[in-house]
């Protein structure tokens, strides 16, 4: 027991610690592109500047994304040893797969993006940009389509019996595309946009409040308040999807999202709320039978339950479920609405004199963070007891070969290091902000020149 | 069982993964064992121009990591879950390594202060040197076998039966091996003294390297006799260790020529062909038990099924030419001697 629950804290907390990385990657690198390529056929240098600026920030997120991926690629073996036995057969064709053809692609273009500035033409740098871009994309299919397969196996067969069972691929295309994957890969792929583009949203919106790099930053802000209003939008799209593929695929973790007890009965929605498993209610703001209108636009329709399953085929932490669920949508709706009302003042042409609105995005870039977060934590809490649905227990897939003490030391090592990790990220990230897209001295200084001059001179 | 061209699937991945493996020791060979020398270089340019010839390509070289962990995941599943599980400590220490090493580089020139160039420099040259010393501590364990037994579950001691004296020297090995492969990768990119410097440093390297690979050549023979008993059965096999011993030699004759791309070319060589004796000596067992022979995992126990190795060697046909055409385009568009810009490290 201790040793399970060590090596889950372990994979969780290295997994979440990964994940503030990649989806910034993701972002950012969609974000590079459109101010390249605005630059490519403009010419205008302040995209220019924009782009090198931003590709600092992006290295630095890269660069701890990979060293932390590499990690979690080798605790599927370190930790998770009859996991690994039982699943390398699937799992390991869509690691591969998401090696050779995703990092090859980021890594390779990587060093061209990061200081081939002077060295390759514009458009070749562009080309290594958009390299970069798709690599991490793809690195984000695979990895979806292996976990997807955890919620949803396809395409297999069980072969052998007790601790040599494992799961044999029959069809790679069935696996690729197993029930959940689209779904759940384009709601991975939006929330990723929306990490970047809210980073970039943040640091724009910090200078404008400041009234720093005011022209380049207004630029900026425009574009990634394109980019986030209309993925906040299709997060509702792909979020409902998932949700569907999630009743249909996985019924008692969407029972354990809006704490939904009756084996059968029309099922309520709740704005919010605290569930007490033990007397099998839930206390918040609902709408009766919201959740079975939205799956089947009827209010009256029977959702199956959490007591349709034996007790040890529910997940445990019903409210944790509820909770990070629904504070996952939460964020979603007020993203759509800080989004839209931004949209619309820019729209009117207002929205560059409403400070409050700035400084509320300037702090709003934790939102998509915290979404991703717990939107993770939400799928793969739900789906417990099982590590793989209704094939392997995740009681019983942790390596029996390493000891609660082998945990514990590496545990309180990864937790050092990742917070020194953290600590440098942050540190960096604010004198990468503070120094700004250039040096002050070239062109920002001239307004403050005339602002000297109208002092001297006594005009107002 | 099915074969393609007349062998079969398991030992086909067994080629793929030894190939993928070799490719990541020559390629993160070159940039661990510069960080290795770099606290050898005492001026900040000279240690500046060391990090940068190996700045644009370092990540692409770890992702050959990544490929190989995630090829050998695929395709001997049981062989990854336990072997991975049985080194759980020195695979920890090898990941931390990673972790520091990678920030140091990212981090060391992004501010000016002395004591935060002069800690990123130590953290990033002694987690190269480690990096490279455990990689051939793993070595020697596959070598001698581990205490594998029932249910695939490790039944030793942990931590320090790993660090065993026949380890440590293969530990030896790999590091003055990468060392000199760093150390002519330098050579190819520097100009000036620390060409010079280099130039003397690789020449103790190479003397150093001879020294501690003929001792454990001598050991390997002498007490762990199972690896040689391939060469015995089948006299042709000894052209490798033939052509291993040649391709060292060539190593200071050419680098006393100063043609050091052709140095750095022998020197690749001898890293796959010392890998390709280690994959001769052990085939077809990937993981000898020293519980019990018969728990030795062999490729075919450790295999993945033929389905999967078929799709797999599908995405390696399709992928590994790609892979090669970016790392072509990566290192032509930094080819020659390092010039630092806004841009660099």
């Amino acid at each position: 027991m201790e040793t399970e629950i060590l090596a889950r804290i372990q994979f969780a907390f290295t997994v979440a610690f990964h994940y503030i990385y990649p989806p910034l990657s993701i972002g950012l690198g969609l974000i590079l592109v459109i101010f390249e390529s605005i630059y490519i056929r403009t010419k205008n240098e302040e995209y220019h500047k924009l782009a090198k600026f931003w590709t600092k920030i992006f290295a630095l997120t890269f660069g701890i994304g990979v060293v932390t991926g590499i990690v979690m690629e080798f605790e599927f073996g370190t930790n998770w040893a009859v996991y690994s036995r039982y699943v390398g057969d699937v799992f390991g064709s869509a690691l591969a797969a998401e090696g050779i053809f995703a990092f090859a692609l980021e890594s390779g273009f990587l060093g061209v993006l990061l200081f081939g500035w002077n060295r390759v033409k514009p458009w070749v740098h562009l080309v290594s940009t958009i390299g970069v871009f798709f690599g991490s994309m793809f690195s984000a299919i695979w990895i979806v389509v292996a976990n997807s397969w955890q919620q949803t196996p396809a395409g297999y067969h069980i072969v052998g019996e007790g601790l040599n069972a494992r799961a044999e691929i029959t069809d790679f295309w069935a696996m690729v595309f197993n029930p959940s994957s689209v779904d759940r890969l384009t709601h991975v792929w939006l929330g990723a946009f929306l990490a970047g583009s809210f980073l970039v949203l943040s640091v724009h919106a910090y200078y404008l409040v400041k009234g720093r790099y005011v022209e380049i930053s207004k630029k900026a802000f425009r574009i990634a308040l394109i980019v986030a209003t209309v993925f906040s939008l299709g997060q509702l799209f792909t979020g409902h999807q998932s949700a569907e593929g999630v009743a249909k695929n996985q019924p008692a973790k969407l029972a354990a999202m809006e704490g939904h007890f009756k084996a059968k009965g029309p099922a309520d929605m709740y704005l919010f709320g605290w569930v007490n498993k033990e007397k099998q209610e839930v206390t918040g703001v609902k709408i009766p039978g919201g959740l079975s209108f939205l799956l089947h636009y009827d209010p009256k329709a029977p959702v199956t339950g959490l007591n349709a399953f034996p007790e040890n085929e529910r997940p445990p932490q019903v409210n944790a479920v509820f909770q990070f669920y629904h504070l996952m949508v939460a964020i979603g709706m007020t993203l759509i609405g800080l989004t839209l009302l931004a949209s619309f003042l820019l729209w009117r042409k207002k929205l560059f004199q409403q400070k409050w609105l700035l400084r509320i995005f300037v702090w709003a870039v934790f939102l998509p963070q915290i979404a991703n977060q717990v939107g993770w934590f939400a799928a793969e809490m739900g789906r417990q007891p099982w590590v793989v649905y209704k094939l392997l227990r995740t009681s019983d897939a942790f390596s029996q070969a390493v000891t609660d003490n082998q945990i514990l030391f590496s545990l309180i090592l990864f937790f050092v290091v990742y917070a020194l990790l953290f600590f440098l990220f942050i540190y960096m990230l604010n004198k990468k902000i503070k120094h700004g897209p250039y040096d002050e001295s070239d062109t920002e200084l001239r307004p403050k020149t005339e602002e000297i001059t109208q002092i001297i001179t006594g005009k107002n | 069982m099915e074969t393609f061209l007349g062998i079969d699937y398991p030992t086909w991945w067994y080629l793929v993964v030894g190939g993928l493996f070799s490719g990541y020791a020559i390629l993160d060979g070159f940039d661990f064992g510069a960080g290795a020398w770099h606290l050898f270089f005492k001026k900040e340019q000279s240690r500046r121009i060391a990090l940068n010839a190996i700045g644009p390509v370092w990540d692409g070289n770890e992702v050959w990591l990544v490929i190989g962990g995630g090829a050998l995941f695929a395709g001997f599943p049981v062989m990854y879950a336990t072997f991975f599980s049985a080194l759980y400590v020195p695979f920890m220490l090898f990941l931390v390594c990673i972790i520091f090493r990678a920030i140091a580089i990212e981090f060391r020139s992004k501010e000016e202060g002395k004591l935060w160039r002069k800690s990123w420099d130590i953290s990033y040259s002694v987690s190269s040197t480690l990096l490279a010393f455990l990689l051939g501590v793993v070595l020697g364990n596959v070598l001698q076998g581990i205490a594998v037994g029932k249910d695939y579950l490790y039944q030793g001691q942990g931590f320090f039966e790993f660090l065993n004296p026949y380890a440590l020297m293969t530990g030896f090995t790999t590091l003055s091996l990468f060392m000199v492969h760093g150390a002519i990768y330098l050579l190819l990119k520097t100009e000036g003294r620390l060409f010079a410097k280099l130039t003397v440093l690789l020449k103790r390297a190479i003397i150093g390297f001879m020294v501690i690979f003929g001792i454990t050549s001598l050991y390997t023979l002498l007490y762990i006799p199972h690896l040689s008993d391939d060469f015995k059965s089948n006299p042709i096999l000894f052209v490798v260790p033939v052509l291993t011993f040649l391709s060292i030699a060539n190593i200071p004759r050419l680098a006393n020529k100063k043609r050091f791309r052709g140095a750095f070319l022998f020197s690749s060589l001898t890293i796959s062909l010392l890998l390709v004796l280690v994959a001769i000596e052990l085939y077809p067992t990937l993981l000898i038990s020293t519980v019990d022979p018969k728990y030795n995992l062999t490729v075919y126990k450790a295999a993945a099924s033929t389905k999967s190795l078929k799709i797999m060697m599908t995405i390696v046909a399709i992928g590994a030419p790609l892979v090669a055409g970016y790392t072509f385009f990566v290192y032509k568009t930094f080819r020659g001697k390092v010039k630092l810009d806004e841009h660099s490290y």
